[in-house]
């Protein structure tokens, strides 16, 4: 085995100079009824060429070439090359949480750099080293909520992404809350009158842009939800709209609990990407997750350390404000020398090219015999288009022409079964876009 | 060796208490602190809440541990000392004067006398370390 | 003193200041095409009162120099597996195959959506399919689940699942058992579920004092979490009693699978009698670590629990092809959007099948034979306070040291200038002041020996100069930081001021 330094006579060595002859004798605390006498079953060793030969053939069997207009939270934006090889630097992802600071500042510093702009983007003042993804993101900041707020109940905007809203569910399960859907009316928004909110009521939950793509008008929610005394969550998971959008934190959220996959991290089937949290400073303390700090050494030397670590699981057990351990930190890492590299000229520029490009397509669209646009409402790179016939049934025919159409909505609200959740974003070229059109005239 | 005036009394959770007429002052002991080590925060209640004798009413932190201080008697909060949101180390450099925590209203004045003395609680820390 | 250090040296290490502080107006680090669609009124279709006005100010402007620069010199301040052993007991840090990592980023893999329809994805459903099926094979156990992201939320995963069974059986129960020497994320994934923790204390050999589980465990209980090994290295030689005691009052045995690189091979969990558990990826299946993740925690469950197991579920069909299934009436619900960490699922399979059954056996046996070495070796000059036989760590204490007044932390701090990464010392609790050592298979005899000496030679150092470790380390760029300033008056972003 090539990951073993020591050879087999090397170990017998190791063996003798413990006392011991048989490798056996080390696993003697094990009751012999409980070992296993069999091979495990999984097979022989595989060598390089022949484990590179395996891969390849099952990722033969992914079509990645076909023209997408997928979105519906995880979208493809341009990777820039610099991200690959710096994150691929050994010292950053074969190392562990920055437990000890003096041999992990790189990784503290980065951190603190992806804290400081997520705290920019979001308009937010403090933000997490990450959580796990967009959806438990969403799921952690309810229970925040209830921390902050002592109520049991949650209002959840209809346009929250399903599988967002799933976890959720899943979440709150066992603790003993009240989750309420908030509908979306002919925009596609939630409808501000009649939410049903009351003094029992921890927070509302609105995604902007929200499910089907549209912006909701998060400054009225967030004065609806602090006139009864309740949080304003905002997520999004769409990331790229903060360079375009005014902020949440600016329209009056509390906490905003969002996915960072479209700075730079790749679409890898659904996984891993990264939790964005970010919240006031006065939350500070029921905050889940790690949290990185300046500190300063006997000499005066600026560096990073974990700080305000009891409120996690490590110290508090328990009573912990979570129970994450693991996080994303290397995809942490990668939005943050995404949004570097970008910077403040490309991330706006790669916002706006995203709004005109789907408003591009989705005026094109529009023009198209039979079909039409679901919700007239403002949108940023996604838009839920009407179909002549039933969606899933144009999606199949797009496939035969190697283009995956959009997200049929059939399967999330039944009165959707038409309609097509559609993402434009910069990858798209004007011919593409033009080709696109072209064959949902011709599948309909 | 840690101080503990002869005036207080004391619980086995290791918080003193200052009497005065029908109301009461609490902090955590010089000994709690030196255990504790460097205060970084200490949450503490709001004015008007009632709290049962041996009810957790607050928490004190250091940078890796998180202690949580119990009401000595039962009774209300009527006053609470914000000044240690700024300034936490007082519970370590003055516990029985700036470092105090919060003022309650006794309900039980009975409650106080089973509280221990100095030397009572003295005796105890001593019989706690050498376990 | 410097001529004891063999490993380690002082060179030069450059400084680097924040991306804001030497960000620069007009500077440029990206390249996109230009906009080739007709442009559509931003003020018209969004309106002003939705748009962003602040010209994102604060965020940086560099170029492509600046960035790779600024990344990698930080990347200079970080000690890594591949600089060399990385002892943190309990977090299994070894060596992450660059294979693996080629293989994760075929294009098939990293630009597939995941929403893109079954027919154009069976390659990655195939890969999740194949890897529970490894995993299954691994624990003995029934099904697998590898949607959780890590494994505190398998850990959540396995308990709800245990409270919908008892839940259906008509008493989710009030209480989970955890020993004293638990990792904290057991008492905080029992909470999060809806349960109270109770502690069950340890006997003097470091096992679960089975009188005492007996006491506890009453019709209240829902769950025991047991890790096993548990974090003293120690593999519960009980646990076939453990199981029977909680099983006679109706509860379910939680394995938390940290430490299960002890064990492939060698001995399927099934076998023990537990009922659920999970596996860390990136500690037994060398998934990289990332700074701090992304992981993955998958979980294993029997067929009693089986219904209950986290949607979707990648099912094979008749003809042979897979498809993704959410029917599951009894499911606990979905635990993360998507398919878990699917990037991890590649480089654990990856990692299983270069291995084969005799690879995986040998990394078991050699881990343990590497953790034995290390205790056999130094256990004359620290502390074993749980003495005897270990699987992959043993966990020594500063008890001698803490004489000189040298703590466990001054230890590790002093083992940073030999050129290593301190030990875990913040658990076990049941030992006070731990150095948790953990060498995996990673390590040859040559590194552990300069591990060895320098642990040794610490120690002397302790009696004859502990303030030179009370002020370590002395090689690095920063020295000890102040962490309580840093939390009384906490700075969690860059403001310029």
């Amino acid at each position: 085995m090539r990951y073993i330094p020591n050879s087999p006579d090397e170990r017998q060595s190791m063996l003798a100079s413990i006392g011991l002859d048989r490798i056996q004798q080390l696993f003697e605390q094990i009751p012999a009824s409980l070992k296993l006498n069999e091979p495990l079953g999984i097979g022989p060793p595989m060598s390089e060429p022949e484990l590179l030969s395996h891969f390849r053939a099952l990722a033969a069997r992914n079509h990645v070439d076909c023209q997408s207009f997928l979105g519906a939270g995880a979208y493809s934006h341009f990777i820039p090359t610099v991200i690959d090889p710096l994150i691929s630097r050994s010292e950053f992802f074969t190392a562990y949480t920055p437990y000890q600071p003096e041999q992990s500042q790189g990784t503290l510093q980065y951190i603190f750099e992806f804290q400081t702009m997520i705290c920019q983007l979001t308009g937010l003042d403090v933000a997490n080293a990450s959580l796990y993804d967009g959806s438990t993101a969403v799921a952690e900041a309810v229970l925040m909520a209830h921390r902050l707020t002592r109520r049991n109940k949650v209002l959840i905007a209809g346009s929250l992404h399903p599988q967002y809203r799933e976890v959720v569910e899943t979440y709150t399960r066992n603790l003993g809350f009240e989750v309420r859907y908030l509908g979306f009316g002919s925009h596609g928004t939630l409808e501000p009158g009649a939410l049903g909110i009351d003094k029992e009521t921890a927070a509302i939950v609105v995604q902007s842009p929200n499910f089907f793509g549209c912006i909701e008008d998060l400054s009225r929610m967030a004065a609806i939800a602090h006139d009864a005394g309740a949080l304003l969550i905002v997520s999004t998971a769409e990331a790229m709209s903060l360079g375009l959008l005014r902020s949440p934190g600016d329209c009056g959220a509390d906490i905003f609990a969002g996915e960072a996959q479209s700075f730079g991290i790749p679409l890898s089937f659904g996984g891993p990407y990264c939790g964005l949290f970010a919240t006031r400073d006065k939350y500070v303390r029921q905050m889940p997750g790690r949290l990185v700090g300046e500190a300063f050494d006997s000499e005066g030397r600026r560096g990073y350390v974990l700080t305000l670590s009891t409120r996690e699981q490590h110290i508090r057990r328990e009573k912990a404000t979570s129970n994450i351990c693991t996080n994303q930190g290397l995809f942490a890492l990668m939005a943050t020398v995404y949004l570097a590299t970008m910077g403040k000229r490309g991330v706006q520029e790669v916002a706006r090219q995203n709004f005109h490009k789907a408003h591009y397509a989705a005026s094109q669209i529009s023009k198209l015999d039979g079909y039409d646009l679901k919700f007239g409402g403002r949108f940023f790179n996604e838009f839920v288009v009407r179909t002549p016939i039933a969606a899933a049934e144009i999606n199949r025919r797009l496939l035969e022409r190697r283009i995956v159409g959009g997200v049929s909505l059939e399967g999330y609200h039944e009165d959707l079964h038409d309609c097509l959740l559609v993402c434009v974003t910069e990858t798209s070229s004007k011919a593409s876009i033009d080709k696109f059109v072209s064959a949902l005239r011709e599948v309909a | 060796m840690s101080n503990t005036p002869e005036d207080l009394s004391y619980t086995k959770d290791h918080e003193w208490v200052r009497v005065k007429g029908g109301d009461a002052t609490v902090g955590i002991t010089d000994h709690a602190q030196n255990q504790l080590g460097d205060v970084v925060y200490v949450e503490l209640p709001k004015i008007g809440d009632k709290f049962d004798a041996a009810d957790p009413f607050g928490s004190v932190e250091s940078v890796k541990a998180v202690s949580e201080i119990y009401m000595p008697v039962s009774g209300s909060v009527i006053e609470v000392n914000s000044s240690l949101n700024d300034a936490p180390e007082k519970v370590n450099t003055d516990p029985y004067g700036e470092g105090w925590m919060i003022r309650i209203k006794i309900d039980n004045p009975a409650e106080v006398d089973a509280l221990l003395s100095a030397a009572e609680y003295e005796d105890y820390i001593k019989e706690e370390s050498s376990e | 003193m410097t001529s004891k250090i063999k490993k380690a040296t002082t060179h030069v290490v450059q400084n680097e200041s924040l991306l804001f502080e030497h960000s620069s107006g007009g500077r440029i680090g990206y390249s996109i095409p230009d906009l080739d669609v007709p442009e559509t009124s931003l003020e018209e279709s969004i309106g002003r009162d939705l748009l962003r006005t602040d010209d994102l100010d604060g965020m940086p402007e560099l170029s492509e120099v600046d960035v790779v620069r600024h990344f990698t010199r930080l990347s200079s301040w970080n000690y890594c597996i591949d600089t060399g052993l990385y002892p943190l007991g309990s977090c299994t840090m070894k060596y992450n195959p660059r294979i693996n990592e080629r293989v994760a980023r075929i294009d098939g893999f990293a630009n597939l959506h995941p929403l893109a329809p079954a027919a154009i994805a069976q390659g990655a459903l195939e890969i999740v399919y194949q890897l529970e099926e490894c995993l299954r094979k691994i624990t003995g156990l029934h099904a697998v689940t590898t949607e959780p992201a890590a494994g505190a939320q398998g850990e959540t995963v396995g308990i709800m699942m245990i409270r919908a069974l008892l839940s259906e059986r008509g008493n989710p129960r009030k209480k989970v058992l955890i020993p004293d020497s638990a990792h904290g994320t057991n008492p905080a994934s029992a909470a999060i579920c809806g349960y109270m923790v109770e502690t069950v204390p340890s006997d003097s050999e470091g096992l679960t004092d089975l009188n005492q589980l007996a006491v506890h465990m009453d019709e209240d209980v829902a769950a025991f979490m047991l890790t096993n090994p548990n974090t003293l290295g120690k593999f519960e030689r009980n646990i076939r009693q453990i199981c029977e005691i909680v099983h006679e009052k109706g509860g379910f045995v939680y394995m938390d699978g940290a430490n299960m690189n002890a064990l492939v091979g060698v001995a399927r969990p099934a076998s023990f009698g537990i009922d659920v558990m999970h596996l860390n990826l990136h500690k037994t299946f060398s998934t990289p670590h990332g700074g701090g993740g992304p992981g993955a925690g998958p979980v294993a469950v029997t067929a009693e629990l089986e219904p209950f197991l986290p949607f979707p579920r990648i099912v094979r069909k008749p003809d042979g092809s897979l498809a993704v299934d959410f029917d599951r009436p009894k499911s606990v619900g979905r635990v993360r959007a998507f398919f878990g960490n699917f990037g991890v699922l590649v480089r654990a399979l990856s990692y299983i099948l270069t291995h084969g059954d005799p690879g995986l056996r040998e990394a078991t046996e050699t881990a343990v034979l590497n953790a034995n070495y290390l205790a056999h070796h130094l256990n004359d000059t620290y502390e074993v306070p749980y003495p005897g036989r270990v699987m992959h760590e043993v966990v020594f204490s500063d008890k001698r040291q803490a004489r000189h007044g040298v703590r466990n932390l001054d230890i590790s701090k002093r083992l940073i200038d030999y050129g290593f990464y301190p030990p875990t010392m913040s658990f076990p609790l049941i030992v006070n002041g731990a150095l948790m050592v953990e060498p995996t298979e990673t390590e040859s005899r040559e590194e552990l020996d300069l591990f060895i000496d320098a642990m040794k030679s610490i120690d002397e150092e302790a009696a004859e100069d502990p303030e030179l470790l009370k002020h370590a380390p002395h090689t690095t760029k920063v020295g000890r930081l102040d962490e309580v300033a840093a939390a009384r008056k906490p700075v969690l972003r860059w403001t310029g001021k």
